[in-house]
């Protein structure tokens, strides 16, 4: 019967020691990153498996979704009959939202999932534990370089959906719509500021990443050493991580572009 | 796949990566305004209302950006806003010339015009523009058009 009433405590103490056992391993992860960079073969490595492997997936969505920007953006404009403010939409709403958030969900997808899943399948395997008995760290020779990659590659990944994202959304207005393409960079270049709009979005994705790349690592190192917990375990990979950039999307943007 | 294979893509990748945030930052966004108006001297005006002007706004002369606001601070001497405007130094303006601020179109954003006088001195760095315009204020155009209303429906005094 206590132990029943007792239930809810318990739970909130495990709780609190899971968020505890994350911020230390995230802070972990942190410094061992930097020190990962001591051995740029590892990075190198990790970056053309995270970061040119999702080129694919990230470039084709941008262009998709500068088309459909494009078109969308042009029917609402028409209606006000600000057609020629098409090109400072389509960017505005890339650079500064879509570009960091759509390219870290699908970011989280692909590479997140599988950075779970190689870890995952590690510690499944005894990997984990074999090289801590040869004394090596298992975070600093695996998961760090992972991290460092995974950090340095989404924000490139980002500007490179947003620029695909504007030139979807070129192709779309001026080419086969025919908004008038002076209007459509000009408009652009005076409406977008490169420190409070690219910078932001800039700043936003590099938060992302960090987000990003610490929430599959974490899973995939405490997964249950079972292919049922490796495939729970990519279950909350892309779960929490898609939750946590758009709650993060939310206090960035209000820090961010309150004022203007 | 071979060593140097690997290096090769990701530095591809990471050239790339590159180049579409300097496309967006130059290209899609206004860095090269912003940035590039070359040397430029600092002339000084003084508002009693600035409306809606932000530092980095343009200065335009006939509807060419001839410069940049650099920096809009409150002066309590003269309980006025004294703006600092960064003028290119290709382009002298006389001594009398006046600044207006004024809004790019209906719901723009405001910029500062400057008219040229007729004096023949032109502006040096750090001098002052004396005759200024202030910001149209809604509140205060409603005020005058109400009682401009008011007064011609009074009766005859």
């Amino acid at each position: 019967m206590t132990r029943a009433l007792l239930l809810p405590f318990v739970w909130l103490l495990d709780f609190v020691a899971y968020t505890g056992r994350a911020a230390r391993f995230f802070v972990r992860l942190c410094g061992l990153g930097i020190a990962s960079l001591r051995r740029p073969r590892l990075v190198v490595d990790q970056i053309h498996f995270i970061g040119n492997y999702s080129l694919s997936i990230i470039l084709v969505s941008g262009l998709l979704i500068g088309f459909v920007l494009g078109l969308q953006g042009y029917y609402t404009l028409r209606r006000y009959g600000s057609e020629e403010a098409l090109g400072v939409l389509v960017t505005l709403s890339l650079v500064r939202e879509l570009g960091p958030v759509v390219t870290a969900l699908l970011f989280a997808g692909r590479a997140g999932t599988s950075l779970t899943a190689e870890i995952g399948l590690m510690k499944a395997g005894e990997q984990i534990d074999a090289m801590e008995m040869m004394a090596v760290d298992p975070v600093a020779r695996v998961l760090a370089p992972r991290f460092a990659a995974a950090v340095f590659a989404m924000p490139l990944l980002a500007a490179l959906f947003s620029a695909f994202g504007v030139l979807g959304g070129y192709l779309v207005g001026v080419e086969m719509i025919g908004v008038d393409p002076g209007a459509f960079w000009s408009q652009m270049q005076s409406g977008v500021d490169w420190l409070d709009d690219v910078g932001n979005g800039v700043l936003k994705s590099i938060v992302f990443a960090f987000t990003v790349a610490f929430v599959s690592l974490f899973v995939g190192y405490e997964a249950r050493p079972t292919p049922e917990g490796v495939a729970r375990a990519t279950t909350t990979t892309v779960v929490s991580s898609s939750l946590a950039i758009l709650a993060l999307d939310f206090i960035l943007t209000a820090l961010m572009f309150s004022s203007t | 796949m071979k060593r140097s294979g690997v290096d090769l893509l990701v530095g591809l990748f990471v050239l790339l990566g590159f180049a579409g945030l300097v496309f967006l930052a130059m290209r899609a966004g206004n860095m090269s305004s912003a940035l590039g108006l070359g040397p430029t001297y600092t002339a000084v005006a003084r508002f009693d209302n600035i409306g809606g002007l932000k530092p980095r706004a343009a200065v335009r002369s006939a509807g060419v950006v001839v410069g940049r606001v650099e920096s809009i601070r409150f002066d309590d001497q003269s309980y006025q806003a004294e703006v600092a405007l960064a003028l290119d130094q290709r382009y002298r303006f006389p001594k009398d010339s006046s600044a207006k601020i004024l809004t790019s179109g209906l719901l723009g954003e405001q910029y500062i015009g400057l008219t040229p006088g007729g004096d023949e001195e032109m502006l040096a760095e750090g001098d002052r523009i004396t005759l200024t315009q202030s910001a149209v204020v809604l509140e205060n155009l409603i005020g005058q058009f109400l009682y401009g209303r008011a007064a011609e429906g009074a009766p005859p005094q």
